[in-house]
């Protein structure tokens, strides 16, 4: 008698598997999907090799002055290299380049706890960046005090200018959002009417607007000789701007929140301050999380508005650079630089907020 | 319509009547904070630009530094407030600077509505035409049915219409968005000419892939005389920027540079001699010190050598003087007498 072996399996059809089973179900699955897939590929083909040459292979990278450039067709990121400095730092002096970094090296020191699970302080820490981090900032930008050189804002400038104008607009516009958002569901009337009429003025009008009424006007209207700084005036144009739209994304949360759970709040006696921080916002603001955070990177890329009325942020201080005779005609690279910083900024401030969902999430998504 | 009217007039009033508030007190403010607060262009090719350290320079830049050096002898007690076209006026206006070299075109609706004054002329600019050298034309009158690369909505346009038409020739426009746009359309041969205002062609065509194979044509066919401002109701101290910017001329039509104002110092010619604050009415008549045309000189130049350095031979840009050349050698650049 024979035993019946079965026998082995068979491998799948080499078509079906490996790469050319994926290019099959994936790319070429039907005349039509195999006539865009090679559409898409022949567009990849045609602008992907270019640009890597444009700004790898033919690029210059070494040298000081535009000569070293010529004869190139690929991009002269001499240009950026030479400029760098400014770029980051404006035209702030030389050799307070230190006082820059060291503010900017010690938020990320103190930052990092804050990502660390075991730190007991996070809540303490938070609002020392928030408190103490800023003037410490400010000292450092401006100095004047402790042995400091006083180096007006007309000389900030660069990446540094965009940051502070970011960080000032984000650490400002979300608790006086809050306050607005929680002040337009008010029961007291005229606390009710005064958060309206300030979200729907500053939603209606443009931040070009904005910043032109500071920069333009305001300084026709006030009394002879109160110059008031053009930097701080653009500060709170953003700040105030970007705090009615910060209160709307906060309504959302708000109204999101089950009535259930204020009416459970007034049945534990809770004032309504408590009410609010312990039970409505920690739950309203982590839904709304994806806006916070749409609302801070659109603030990001606003700030580059200030370059109309003549602050030198990044992108202004690059077009500025464009200006310098000896340099003229390497604009696409100083723009690509500037695409570049952005995104890496943005792309990184919305992949925070994808991790914070993600830690957040307590099982409230269906 | 009526109530935008009322609203201009009186932010202009308010302007005006603020401006003339401190008649006399600018040279004294000036002199207390120790400095000369300038406005100049956010960035604008051999007028003013920053290099990679921050030092500011081009041709309306060194108004700044020869009315520093006039008032304080040091042309490098400038500080500089980078303004853009729309804010210029305001910030003079509103006293947050002091003057403003700002390639600004004299005009009479600005001279007289503003509430400010035009010192002078530092540079004659006019709408110019750049062609390609294979071209073989030496005039615009022989530029009948070329096509023009145009920015759209500029009064470049309007202008270059009313030449045509004026002259009885065609043209074919090709219009884009922005400058850059029109010279990359240039470059690549979408038009035979590009017209602009002369000064910015000579900068657009350093942009072009081989700069060489463009030439600027000779004719202008619009005025656009360009001078620092003042605010107006302060005699003095316009009548101060006014000088500083005369003795640069005066300096060069009388041959007095930055390498040979002390040996001139020796000379006997009167009108040299009256320049250099050693006789007639020295400083006192615009009340500085006796030396202040030899400051702007040693410090800053006479135009031609601020000229040259800026945006003539010596830069990049290779302007030629044509209208700003010194009256006596065919160009408009005109000083009255110091005496």
């Amino acid at each position: 008698m024979t035993v019946h072996t079965p026998h082995p399996d068979l491998p799948p059809p080499t078509l079906s598997v490996g790469v050319l089973g994926w290019l099959r179900s994936n790319l070429f699955s039907s005349p039509l999907h195999t006539l865009l897939s090679l559409f898409a590929i022949y567009l990849v083909y045609l602008t992907v090799p270019p640009i890597i040459s444009w700004v790898f292979l033919d690029s210059t990278w070494v040298g000081d002055t535009r000569e070293a450039c010529s004869g190139t067709t690929g991009a002269c990121w001499v240009f950026v290299k030479v400029r760098m400095n400014q770029f980051m730092y404006g035209f702030f002096p030389e050799s307070e380049y230190w006082r820059i970094n060291l503010a900017f090296g010690l938020l990320i020191v103190l930052a990092i706890p804050l990502f660390i699970k075991k730190f007991q302080h996070k809540g303490k820490l938070a609002i020392f960046i928030l408190v103490f981090y800023p003037i410490i900032t400010f000292q450092l930008f401006s100095g004047g005090n402790f042995g400091l050189t006083p180096v007006e804002t007309s000389k900030w400038g660069g990446l540094s200018l965009t940051l502070i104008l970011a960080g000032v607009g984000i650490v400002a516009s979300l608790p006086i959002g809050i306050v607005l958002a929680l002040g337009r569901r008010s029961e007291m009337p005229i606390v009710r009417s005064v958060c309206v009429v300030f979200i729907e003025f500053w939603r209606g009008v443009p931040l070009i607007t904005v910043l032109f009424m500071s920069s333009v006007m305001l300084p026709l209207f006030l009394p002879e000789g109160t110059n008031f700084d053009k930097l701080l005036r653009a500060m709170i144009g953003i700040a105030l701007f970007q705090s009615a739209y910060m209160a709307e994304v906060v309504r959302g949360g708000l109204a999101a929140i089950p009535k259930g759970q204020y009416e459970a709040a007034e049945a534990l006696g809770l004032s309504y301050w408590k009410s609010m921080g312990l039970i409505i916002l920690p739950q309203a603001l982590k839904l709304v999380i994806p806006g916070i955070v749409n609302t801070f990177i659109a603030l990001f890329k606003d700030t580059t508005l200030v370059l109309i009325i003549g602050l030198f942020d990044l992108l202004a201080i690059i077009q500025q650079a464009f200006a310098d005779p000896d340099w003229l005609g390497f604009s696409i690279e100083g723009y690509v630089f500037a695409a570049s910083i952005f995104w890496i900024f943005c792309f990184s401030m919305s992949r925070y907020s994808m991790a914070l969902e993600k830690k957040l999430h307590t099982g409230h998504a269906r | 319509m009526k109530k935008i009217h009322v609203i201009a007039s009186a932010v202009t009033l308010t302007a005006v009547m603020s401006t003339s508030a401190f008649a006399g007190a600018t040279l004294d403010e000036v002199k207390k904070k120790g400095f000369v607060q300038c406005g100049v262009s956010t960035g604008l090719p051999g007028f003013s630009s920053a290099d990679e350290k921050g030092n500011w320079s081009g041709l309306d830049v060194d108004v700044c530094r020869a009315v520093a050096a006039a008032v304080f002898g040091d042309a490098a007690k400038v500080k500089y407030t980078p303004l853009t076209a729309k804010e210029r006026f305001t910030a003079l206006q509103s006293g947050e600077i002091d003057m403003l070299p700002r390639n600004t075109t004299w005009t009479l609706t600005r001279d007289t509505s503003l509430g400010l004054n035009f010192a002078g002329v530092n540079y004659y600019d006019g709408q110019g035409f750049m062609v390609t050298k294979s071209l073989g034309v030496k005039s615009a009158l022989e530029l009948d049915g070329a096509s023009f690369c145009i920015q759209a909505g500029t009064t470049t346009e309007l202008n270059l219409a009313d030449y045509f038409r004026a002259n009885n020739m065609k043209y074919t426009p090709v219009t884009f968005d922005s400058s850059d746009e029109t010279v990359k359309a240039f470059d690549a041969g979408r038009c035979d000419a590009l017209t602009s205002d002369q000064s910015q062609l000579y900068a657009l065509r350093i942009k072009l892939g081989n700069p060489d194979g463009a030439i600027v044509l000779p004719e202008i066919i619009s005025k656009e005389p360009l001078g620092p401002v003042v605010a107006q109701g302060d005699d003095e101290w316009f009548n101060i920027v006014r000088w500083s910017l005369f003795a640069m001329v005066n300096a060069e039509e009388l041959g007095i540079s930055s390498a040979n104002v002390d040996e001139k110092k020796a000379s006997t010619d009167p009108n040299i001699r009256r320049l250099l604050g050693l006789e007639g009415i020295k400083g006192s008549g615009l009340g500085l010190s006796d030396d202040w045309a030899v400051n702007i000189v040693k410090q800053v130049g006479n135009y031609g050598e601020s000229f040259e350095r800026n945006v003539g031979a010596g830069s990049s840009l290779k302007i030629s003087r044509g209208l700003n050349a010194l009256w006596n050698k065919g160009g408009l650049q005109y000083a009255p007498p110091i005496r």
